[in-house]
């Protein structure tokens, strides 16, 4: 008898197909990965598993957990499944726990719940669960609050609280989406081990077809609410046979082509820059201390170069971005961009900060959603002293639009009617418009699927070929780095700890943080054709 | 913990030192003279000068102020211009209706508001949800003082179970005191209900659609185990919020119920020193107020902390 066996599971919220038909089943021991890009459905079929869709959901097919059927369950039963026989471990470590409650009492709260044993030996068991997960109770004590750990840290509190109980399941959805790679592989180790260990089965839910194709025994690729190929893990990496789960797979290997970079005229002159925040005072009347965000960092971008940052979350990439738009002053060293100041006296040089765009991350957060896209493109042009305007205005909105692969049409829609591809689009249009000497893409593809990423990609190499453009490219992918850069920055703690030729930086590190970076990074392997015997 | 509430304390010395300065300059640069003002405007000058001089009027105005402080410091608020009563046994008469007023209001709001706000944050969307927040929008939209003579109609005149006003004092008993608060006390505590319950439903809708919750949930708790263990406690920084809010409110804006119920409060004699010019008692009470209100903060700033422990160890 399977673990989990689901069946011609097929789900819809108020009237909308969400999922249709889908069949996975998992064995006692097995890891089975359920991957695809947003809106395929495999988060659904998660919580359809836990029973916790939103409201106005409808399922129909089977969903049997150790041969016991989940869909017809009532509440009181399905509760007293939760936590003990299936656990969960969700996306958002930072949200995913309750801030006013302190990590013991959550890791036991799971314990108590269920009636498992008295509130003593809950405790007892709850050290035991954090000591397994890496959170040994002599140097992180029940007591801790949940802010008062990182992201990681968080991650592995979660997972104690799915695993207190030894669920025969553990779902784990998206688990390191939001971690580092460093963290991200520890935290994967830790999944594998406590599986080995408990001899649980997994349903891991993620859209990173490496650390898929890293973690899972068995794979189940999904799109629009359907299975379109399962198979296990090495039968699926060496022959692929539907066309989508080839795409996925080719599109998160994309490569892109980038023009040679014009010549050796530098634009971008950071020299010797640091940047302190003030800490709160210690003692009423002491110094306030000082974190170091960016330490002493030089470097020299040129015309026509595309150059990479690359660095964990809290090494300084943000503080470095922000510092040189001019947003924030610098204790020391000097920022130019062309050889005149980014920030003079207390404001950004308006006529420096004309030269410069940003894309940001967020294609849903980054546009006002009461403005049409014409206007949203055009904000730029308040930087400028004689903004275009009538016909020519139109004329230069129409090209951006069309540069980037959207038609003139669209500048009169609003936001919400544009997929989050589709908005990037629109972001690089706005930063394009006024034809910037320097463009800043702060994880401007990290929020988009690997198809949506893939063209973004393609579309910036088009660009660039178009434009010659120049860009500082900001993430923590370093996948998609090391293929829209020329060269690369690593940041550690504050500091460029190596710089370089991006293919020599990522093929021959020399600094051990980037090599531990590089090594951690999951990655998918070459695919050969399997070889019938 | 600690240190969050020294801090707090400091900034609470500090904001009744820069009060006590602001209150005593507006009182200072408004016009009309009270000496003039008690004797009418036919007096002598001479009169005037040594009525002045009584008063304490004569000296500079930096005199003035630490005298006044200083005072207020030893409990002495000075002497009424126009009762020649000491300020601050008025006030402390006053403040021995008021005081239990607001408090006894405040109660019943939090009594009526929290499991209001709650049952309906439960309910979203449905027939409880609706009739909550239908009552509720009724309780914003009515005046305190127009449910006030509701309640004087039903319950004083038609039931007789109260008096229609009037204050019995606490020498017949607690109990007296009490019953004859009731209906001020209903009828400022049903507005503020009706707000704050509006405040708990929609932190707790803000709070039921976290992350955490979900995490409650997959932990195995049922709906209302994780609406208590875990959504409360997080929607309370909102409510405190409002309730400090509606504490200073009910002490000193409660003036149009003390009119409808004839109770001595600090509301009417703050009305009738302001008309009467009798600034020192105007000067103390609003001072009074003022350390009423920045003590409430206080009290809500540790509040929030008890509820929340990233506000401790921010300090």
């Amino acid at each position: 008898m399977s673990l989990l066996r689901i069946d011609d599971l097929s789900l819809s919220i108020h009237g909308f197909d969400i999922l249709k038909g889908v069949n996975l089943i998992i064995e006692p021991g097995e890891i089975v990965a359920v991957t695809g890009e947003s809106g395929s459905g495999k988060s659904m079929t998660a919580l359809a598993v836990m029973q916790l869709l939103p409201d106005g959901a409808r399922t129909s097919g089977s969903i049997r957990l150790d041969g016991q059927e989940i869909l017809t369950l009532p509440e009181t039963r399905m509760c007293a499944l939760r936590g003990a026989a299936v656990g969960m471990v969700f996306q958002e470590p930072m949200t995913a726990l309750n801030p006013v409650k302190t990590i013991g009492d959550q890791v036991m709260e799971t314990i108590l719940i269920h009636k498992a044993m008295p509130p003593d030996q809950a405790e007892d068991r709850a050290r035991e669960v954090l000591t397994r997960v890496g959170l040994p109770p002599d140097r992180f004590p029940l007591s801790r609050y949940p802010h008062e750990l990182s992201g990681g840290q968080r991650q592995r509190v979660v997972i104690a609280m799915a695993i207190a109980l030894r669920p025969k399941l553990l779902i784990a959805d998206e688990p390191t989406t939001a971690l580092d790679v460093t963290t991200q592989a520890q935290i994967l180790d830790l999944l594998k081990g406590l599986v080995d260990e408990y001899g649980m089965g997994m349903l891991m839910i993620t859209h990173d077809l490496a650390v898929v194709a890293d973690m899972a025994d068995h794979i189940t690729v999904m799109r629009h609410g359907e299975v379109v190929e399962a198979a296990p893990t090495p039968q699926l990496l060496a022959g692929m046979k539907h066309p989508y789960t080839k795409m996925l797979f080719a599109a998160s290997e994309h490569q892109v082509t980038l023009p040679e970079p014009l010549g050796q005229e530098p634009l971008l002159a950071v020299a010797n820059v640091v940047r302190d925040y003030p800490l709160p005072r210690t003692r009423l009347f002491a110094r306030p201390g000082q974190h170091r965000a960016v330490d002493h960092v030089s470097f020299t971008l040129h015309r026509g170069e595309r150059l990479g940052l690359v660095g964990e979350s809290g090494c300084g990439k943000s503080t470095l971005t922000r510092a040189i738009l001019g947003l924030e002053p610098v204790q020391d060293g000097h920022i130019l961009l062309d050889g005149q100041p980014v920030y003079t006296g207390n404001r950004p040089n308006l006529a420096v900060r004309r030269r410069m765009q940003v894309v940001f991350q967020d294609p849903y957060g980054s546009f006002n959603p009461r403005h049409r896209v014409d206007r949203l493109v055009t904000e730029p042009f308040f930087l400028l002293e004689k903004p275009p305007t009538g016909t020519e205005r139109r004329d230069r909105i129409a090209e951006m639009l069309t540069a980037v692969g959207l038609s003139p049409d669209d500048a009169g829609k609003y936001i919400h009617e544009f997929s989050g591809g589709q908005r990037q689009r629109i972001a690089i249009a706005r930063a394009l418009i006024t034809r910037p000497q320097l463009i800043l893409f702060d994880e401007a593809v990290s929020a988009l699927d690997v198809s949506v990423r893939a063209q973004i990609l393609d579309l910036l190499a088009e660009l660039c070929a178009a434009y010659d453009l120049t860009y500082l490219f900001i993430s923590h992918d370093l996948s998609v780095v090391r293929t829209i850069t020329d060269r690369v920055m690593v940041m550690q703690a504050g500091r460029i700890v190596e710089q370089g030729e991006t293919e020599q930086v990522f093929s021959d590190p020399q600094h051990p943080y980037t090599e531990a970076l590089i090594a951690a990074a999951p990655r998918l392997p070459r695919r050969r054709p399997m070889v019938a015997r | 913990m600690l240190r969050y509430s020294l801090k707090r304390a400091l900034s609470l010395v500090l904001s009744l030192a820069v009060a006590s300065l602001v209150i005593f300059a507006v009182i200072e640069v408004a016009p009309g003279d009270p000496a003039s003002f008690m004797l009418g405007v036919n007096a002598q000058e001479d009169t005037l000068a040594a009525l002045r001089a009584e008063l304490g009027l004569d000296v500079s105005k930096t005199e003035r102020y630490f005298t006044w402080v200083a005072g207020m410091l030893q409990g002495d608020f000075g002497v009424s211009y126009t009762y020649r009563t000491p300020v601050s046994k008025m006030v402390a008469d006053r403040m021995w209706v008021s005081l239990p007023l607001a408090l006894y209001a405040l109660a019943l709001s939090t009594a009526i508001a929290f499991p209001a706000g709650i049952y309906a944050a439960s309910r979203r969307g449905k027939a409880g949800d609706v009739a909550v927040m239908g009552a509720t929008q009724l309780g914003v939209a009515v005046p305190n003082f127009w449910f006030a003579m509701m309640l004087v109609l039903v319950f004083a005149i038609n039931l007789r179970w109260f008096n229609a006003g009037g204050f019995a004092g606490w020498d017949k008993g607690i109990w007296a005191g009490l019953h004859s608060l009731t209906l001020p006390a209903v009828a400022l505590a049903l507005p503020q209900a009706a707000i704050l319950a509006r405040v708990m439903r929609s932190a707790l809708l803000d709070i039921l659609g976290e992350d955490f919750m979900r995490t409650a949930r997959a932990k195995g708790l049922t709906r209302r185990q994780a609406l208590w263990r875990h959504g409360v406690r997080n929607a309370l920084i909102p409510v405190l919020t409002i309730i400090g809010l509606q504490f200073s409110f009910l002490l000193a804006g409660s003036i149009i119920i003390e009119q409808v119920f004839y109770l001595p409060g600090l509301g009417r004699l703050v009305f009738q020193s302001i008309s009467s010019r009798d600034l020192i008692v105007v000067e103390s009470v609003v001072m009074l107020l003022v350390f009423a209100v920045i003590m409430v903060n206080f009290l809500v700033d540790l509040a929030y902390a008890a509820v929340d422990p990233r506000l401790r160890s921010r300090t």
